[in-house]
């Protein structure tokens, strides 16, 4: 589940990453240039140069998405509990403090309420700085009222996944997260709501093995990891060099796991458009 | 005794040794007697102390019963079917039709293989996505003609590898966790060896979740925990005392239904009375769930998963 993190571990709050680093100038990860880190912040956080995806945190998604910026916060209030009294190299529930007052109390994903395109919606929006967007009991609850309450209120979801996996702290109650949820989205789509999918670097581990992968649509940003198993498990799996491209979103769509490429550009216009192909509007 | 704690069961092989050599010789039976006494009870205290880390060892036993050899004690009629209708035939999940107690039912699990040859055709348990294709192919099947499906999980996980990757690995995972949550008839899992993360969920969502004493069930193999979370491969044992994986552990965390004895030295040790223990629980749950009519039934499996997680509100 949680292999990919044996690349991309759940980075402790000092990490460098992708997030737009501080200062004035951003060094681009992929073409390496400089840029003017006012023109990135413009552009969707996409380099201006070569359309490289800058990683958003929670907040940024739902604000590039929601109109006027306008959400709601939906179950704010749950926090992880340590269930299992977990310490590895340190304390989980030190792990957490940490992250709450470096991250938020959001824990790895915010699900909100509001409108696009005028459509009342629910998003579940995904923060990979919490912990590398690992799943617990939390994010499973939070996605769960958020799938149950689209069933009452008969609004579409949309789920925008940026996770290295299952949270290994939470053990066995993280994999029954993926079971919790899918039964939920068996439950949307028998009362015929919308379910788009929304996949951005990386999606991994168990969050692909469950909503990740059920979506009516599936929607990656383009270049983003998504599989399964972590590439340095498969490479130790099968001693070779996995070939360029492998597990980006251009070589799912190529397997056919991946309705469409967007940019992040596009990503609102086209999730209004499907909202109201898919509900005859 | 070795300090060596994965050779915990040195005792219990040095008395059995001691035991087969008096009996080839002309021994005093009551000092035989005494031996197979004393057997009985280092087995006995070695297998109610087992660490987390031992029990891994215990349900990755290569002589501990597999799926088939359980079908074999506990099912009639076993007939098997292959391949998932679109790519090919994954032999790491078994999948077919049997009867229980008379009823028939479908029957669906891991399969590992025994010798090099069986575990490389196998592909040691670790199954592909044709395999959990291929197994929900089957549970529709059972849905249509109303047959109970029992599950037998028993895999480190499933298949990291290209070719899985490129078939969509996560998403046939993932559809069989949605279809599996909503079908129309009695699913009843066994977790009797290793409960390896989303390989093992993907055919073990049920009614009724069974484990055996010293099977685990984790979100990570221990080794893989520990070289991330310790940054050693080597604090495997650390990582399985962490992420509490042991039947007793699974079962307070409101995941498993019930733990199901194991012979005194283990599964391995006596398979067929492993499959005598189990069986009881089999026809329990049968028979319990069969009375349960539809929509309750999906209803209470909806609730079951429904109430896994815990959280702490602000
Ligand atoms: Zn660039």
């Amino acid at each position: 589940m949680a292999w990919f993190q044996k690349e991309k571990k759940p980075k402790e709050p000092t990490e460098k990453q992708v997030a737009i680093p501080e200062g004035l100038w951003v060094k681009c990860e992929e073409c390496k240039a400089a840029v003017y880190r006012k023109e990135v912040e413009q552009n969707f956080n996409v380099c201006p140069k070569c359309g490289y995806h800058f990683r958003l945190n929670a907040r940024e998604r739902l604000d590039l998405l929601y109109d006027d910026q306008a959400y709601k916060e939906l179950a704010s209030n749950i926090r992880s509990g340590d269930p299992l009294d977990f310490r590895d190299t340190k304390r989980y529930r030190d792990r957490l403090k940490v992250y709450e007052q470096r991250v938020g109390k959001g824990d790895a994903v915010i699900c909100a309420e509001g409108k696009i395109d005028g459509i009342h919606v629910v998003i579940c929006a995904m923060e990979y700085n919490f912990m590398g967007g690992s799943m617990g009991s939390v994010v499973g609850e939070k996605i769960t009222l958020a799938v149950e309450r689209c069933i009452d209120r008969k609004e579409p979801l949309i789920i925008v996944s940026c996770s290295g996996g299952a949270r290994m702290q939470e053990g066995i109650l993280s994999l029954m997260q993926m079971a919790k949820i899918s039964a939920a989205l068996a439950r949307l789509s028998e009362a015929g709501l919308p379910f788009i999918s929304v996949l951005t670097d990386p999606t991994t581990g168990g969050v692909t093995a469950s909503y990740a992968m059920l979506g009516d649509l599936h929607i990656a940003e383009p270049k983003a990891l998504i599989g399964f198993a972590g590439p340095r498990v498969i490479e130790q799996t099968i001693r070779q060099t996995l070939p360029e491209g492998f597990q980006r979103a251009e070589f799912l769509m190529e397997h056919g796991m991946i309705d469409l490429i967007t940019a992040r550009a596009d990503m609102k216009p086209t999730i209004g458009r499907f909202l109201r192909f898919f509900l005859n509007k | 005794m070795s300090a060596d704690p994965s050779q915990f069961d040195e005792p219990i092989i040095a008395l059995r040794r001691q035991i087969d050599e008096l009996s080839a010789g002309e021994a005093d039976p009551a000092q035989i007697e005494e031996l197979q006494r004393k057997l009985t009870k280092v087995t006995k205290e070695i297998y109610s102390n087992l660490t987390p880390w031992q029990k891994t060892l215990v349900a990755r036993h290569p002589q501990r019963p597999y799926t088939l050899d359980f079908i074999g004690f506990l099912f009639e009629d076993w007939t098997e079917v292959h391949g998932d209708r679109k790519f090919a035939d994954d032999a790491a999940i078994v999948a077919g039709f049997a009867r229980f107690r008379g009823t028939p039912c479908a029957v669906i699990g891991h399969q590992k293989g025994r010798n090099t040859k069986e575990k490389i055709i196998r592909n040691f348990g670790q199954p592909k996505p044709e395999g959990f294709r291929k197994a929900l192919r089957i549970m529709q099947l059972a849905e249509k003609f109303k047959l109970p499906i029992f599950t037998f999980v028993d895999t480190q996980g499933a298949y990291p590898g290209v070719g899985a990757e490129e078939r969509g690995q996560a998403e046939a995972i993932a559809v069989n966790l949605r279809e599996m949550a909503a079908l129309k008839v009695p699913i009843i899992v066994s977790v009797v060896g290793e409960g390896g993360s989303g390989g093992a969920l993907g055919i073990a969502v049920g009614d009724r979740i069974l484990m055996l004493e010293h099977a685990i069930y984790s979100v990570i193999s221990p080794e893989g925990c520990a070289a991330i979370l310790w940054k050693n491969a080597t604090a495997a044992a650390d990582a399985a005392a962490a992420m509490k994986i042991t039947a007793r552990d699974i079962k307070r965390l409101g995941i498993v239904d019930e733990i199901v004895p194991e012979p005194p030295g283990g599964a391995h040790s006596d398979p067929p009375k492993s499959a005598e223990l189990l069986a009881p629980y089999l026809e329990r749950a049968l028979h319990d769930l069969q009375k349960l009519k539809l929509p309750m039934l999906v209803e209470e499996r909806y609730k079951k998963f429904r109430r896994m997680g815990a959280f702490e509100k602000a």
